[in-house]
């Protein structure tokens, strides 16, 4: 498969056409019915379509704007995509975001004043983004666990997680870590040190596009990297694809399983401690909300790649990013994404109904998920 | 469900009601307190009840079903839009229109079973796939024609959401609700009620009847259902939809019972919990009625705690934390499902597309 010749090469270009073929058709359908609903409720779908294209790419800062909705979308559809690859599904990106920032925001403001000194920027932004992915690893590796030596559904347990997470956070944001700020009203932490934040590429200031954004790029490749191309990634593959064999090829079930979720978690933190040292400084309550669901239908659109889901993420930052000009120009409400982006996820999940659709006859290897309750 | 397990239910809720009693006894009198968190718990688990019965049709029959929280988002919303158009628009009764929403919410549940139907039994999705997919669209079509409606250009309603025509009457039962002090407790809201009825109907239908024995059948072993001469893909595409037309009542539960309202994300996870409780009630419908009931118990004590937050011993301090006391039915859950509480077995074909 992998050969160099003239022959293979096309074979794989081939391949890779028809792997890009039923997502983009997916899209294209999704995009269709959309349009159909817009029209249904009264509004015209081209000038919709049109504000959502214009306010996603028109303009250096609407690009730029993108990048930044896409970057958490990365790391949290990265996180979704390795559980996936281990046969496990995490639905706790949200809470393990969640902890991610909060984590990430305490180091970045309270840390100065713990040690008594200020700290150099190439020492605190590095603390405050790997705590945040530790807390985030952390608060996957309890339901990995759980997963590991009792069974309990991983599903299930990452949900409650995320209750749980949420009340948590909740309870620190309304309580110890709140800010001091007598004209602060919302339940968020205060503004971190200067040293924690991470600087963005360009110094014009609409531009707000910052390093974060390339280093999701990196992950990314690090994650592909690990993935087929070290002994734990083989492990992790393994074990997703068939626990039973690995088992029997002498690899450490309960131990990857753990691993991988941590891995998962890691990710999901680091989505959340970017966005607070980053872009937003701090961390307030509701922000992480919503990102768990997009994170999955992010890595099931890049069919669990890493790079399928640095295009997947980029698509959905895109339409996140237009949606605004979309609603300020058509009137047309903001939610309408949500419903095409589960309607991409639709087709993408059954492309038996794409093929069917459009009459495509390919076959390419089925992506092995989970497999009901009791895997 | 075994008799042990019912025997830690009942202890699990007696501690709670108990421990909201002890700390609540010099304020009111056990009998307010303990009809005040019945109130509460029965209200949290009529939806949790319904979500599980609508889990335990779908997975006795093979078909894995995460998608009840999308389901009862969906119905409580169309139900809710249904009965304030006749209401508004046509100027029918408010009971009536009620009623109409009711029958619009269990349609709307059967609509988006039937979408769970044809991905995972047709199309032989991964189910749990197909579930995330309903639980995403839901949120996503009731958050955009909420707003689209009612602010949206050229909503119907003009800018503004419409008065609606209030939530269902409580039902008095004949005889029951006349015994003195616990009369009561028979006192409640028709969804309310149907939802212990359809525990005891489901009960009746999944054990004793043919239909239930087939159902079984084509969730522990559907080629051996197959050999004898059952519709393998009848059986579950039937079933998965009877348990949309439940979790569609479970989402009338929301606004057309509970409240007269509609927010978006309004279920906020209770059909995740109510999966839970299917689980934890071993894929039986008493079992998991038991359990909506812990889950209920659980939120009564911590909505009473907070009542009496006063009264808490400096011993207990810790309950005075509304964010603490809110842990318990999550942590609970967890526990739950780690099996410290005895292992539970799927049916056997769970999850898997039956292939000929």
């Amino acid at each position: 498969m992998q050969s160099t010749d003239g022959k293979g090469l096309i074979k794989t270009l081939k391949q890779l056409l028809n792997s890009l073929l039923v997502p983009f058709l997916a899209i294209l359908t999704a995009v269709i019915v959309g349009g159909l609903i817009i029209k249904v409720v009264g509004g015209n779908p081209i000038e919709a379509y049109k504000g959502l294209v214009q306010g996603a790419f028109g303009t250096s800062k609407a690009l730029s704007e993108t990048a930044v909705w896409a970057t958490p979308y990365i790391f949290a559809g990265l996180a979704v995509a390795v559980a996936f690859k281990g046969g496990l599904f995490n639905i706790g990106a949200e809470g393990q975001l969640a902890f991610g920032a909060v984590t990430a925001a305490l180091i970045g403001y309270a840390l100065p004043g713990w040690l008594h000194m200020s700290l150099p920027t190439y020492i605190h932004i590095p603390l405050a983004v790997g705590c945040g992915m530790l807390a985030g690893a952390l608060w996957a590796a309890i339901p990995g666990a759980l997963k590991a030596y009792t069974g309990g559904h991983e599903v299930i347990n990452t949900i409650m997680m995320n209750y749980i997470a949420l009340n948590i956070t909740s309870f620190l944001l309304n309580g110890p870590m709140r800010d001091p700020n007598p004209l602060n009203l919302s339940a968020r932490t205060p503004e971190i040190a200067a040293s924690a934040r991470i600087p963005r590429i360009f110094s014009n200031p609409l531009l707000r596009v910052h390093w974060g954004f390339i280093l999701a790029l990196v992950v990314a490749v690090i994650i592909w990297w690990l993935l087929w191309k070290t002994t734990l990634g083989f492990e992790i593959r393994t074990v997703g694809a068939n626990p039973d064999a690995a088992k029997y090829a002498g690899i450490n079930v309960k131990r990857t399983i753990i691993i991988t979720m941590a891995l998962s978690g890691a990710l999901a933190g680091l989505a959340g401690a970017i966005e607070v040292t980053a872009l937003n400084y701090r961390h307030e309550l509701g922000f992480s909300m919503g990102y768990g669901f997009d994170a999955i239908a992010i890595a099931l659109l890049g069919k669990t790649n890493p790079f399928g889901v640095i295009l997947a993420a980029i698509l959905f930052g895109a339409m996140r990013n237009g949606a605004t000009r979309m609603q300020f120009l058509t009137q047309i409400p903001v939610d309408i994404i949500s419903v095409i982006q589960a309607l991409i996820l639709l087709f993408v999940a059954a492309d038996a109904i794409i093929r069917f659709v459009y009459r495509i006859r390919i076959r390419d290897e089925r992506v092995v998920l989970t497999r009901g309750w009791g895997g | 469900m075994d008799w042990r397990r019912f025997a830690i239910i009942a202890l699990v809720i007696a501690i709670m009601f108990g421990t909201v009693v002890l700390v609540g006894v010099s304020q009111n009198s056990p009998l307010v307190i303990i009809t005040s968190m019945l109130a509460t718990t029965i209200a949290v688990a009529t939806p949790l009840t319904l979500g599980a019965l609508s889990g335990l049709f779908c997975e006795r029959s093979g078909v894995v079903n995460i998608g009840i929280e999308g389901m009862m988002l969906g119905a409580a919303f169309f139900g809710w839009l249904a009965a304030i158009y006749m209401n508004t628009i046509y100027h029918e009764a408010a009971m009536l229109s009620m009623i109409v929403g009711v029958i619009m919410a269990i349609l709307t549940g059967g609509l988006f079973a039937l979408l769970h139907a044809v991905l995972s039994i047709t199309f032989k999705v991964d189910q749990i796939i197909g579930g995330t997919v309903i639980n995403i669209l839901a949120a996503g079509i009731t958050g955009f024609l909420n707003r689209q409606m009612f602010f949206g250009a050229g909503s119907v309603f003009g800018g503004q959401v419409p008065h609606t025509p209030g939530v269902l009457p409580r039902i008095h039962i004949p005889l029951l609700a006349d015994i003195p002090v616990v009369g009561r407790i028979f006192e409640q809201q028709p969804i309310a009620i149907a939802a212990v009825a359809l525990v005891v109907i489901s009960h009746f239908v999944l054990f004793h009847t043919r239909w239930g024995l087939r159902t079984r059948a084509v969730g522990e072993h559907p080629r051996a259902a197959d050999t004898v001469g059952i519709n393998v893909l009848f059986m579950r595409y039937a079933n998965v939809i009877i348990g949309g037309f439940l979790a569609g009542l479970g989402g009338a539960y929301f606004t057309l019972e509970s409240i007269s309202s509609f927010e978006p994300l309004m279920t906020n996870g209770r059909g995740f919990i109510a999966l839970a409780a299917m689980i934890f009630g071993n894929w039986t419908p008493f079992g998991a009625w038991a359990a909506a009931l812990v889950f209920g118990a659980a939120q009564a004590l911590q909505i009473n705690l907070q009542f009496f937050r006063e009264l808490i011993p400096p011993s207990l301090a810790f309950l005075q934390n509304s964010y603490v006391v809110g842990l318990a039915p999550y942590i609970l859950t967890m526990l739950i499902l780690t099996g410290l509480i005895g292992k539970t077995i799927p049916p056997a074909a769970d999850g898997k597309p039956y292939e000929k």
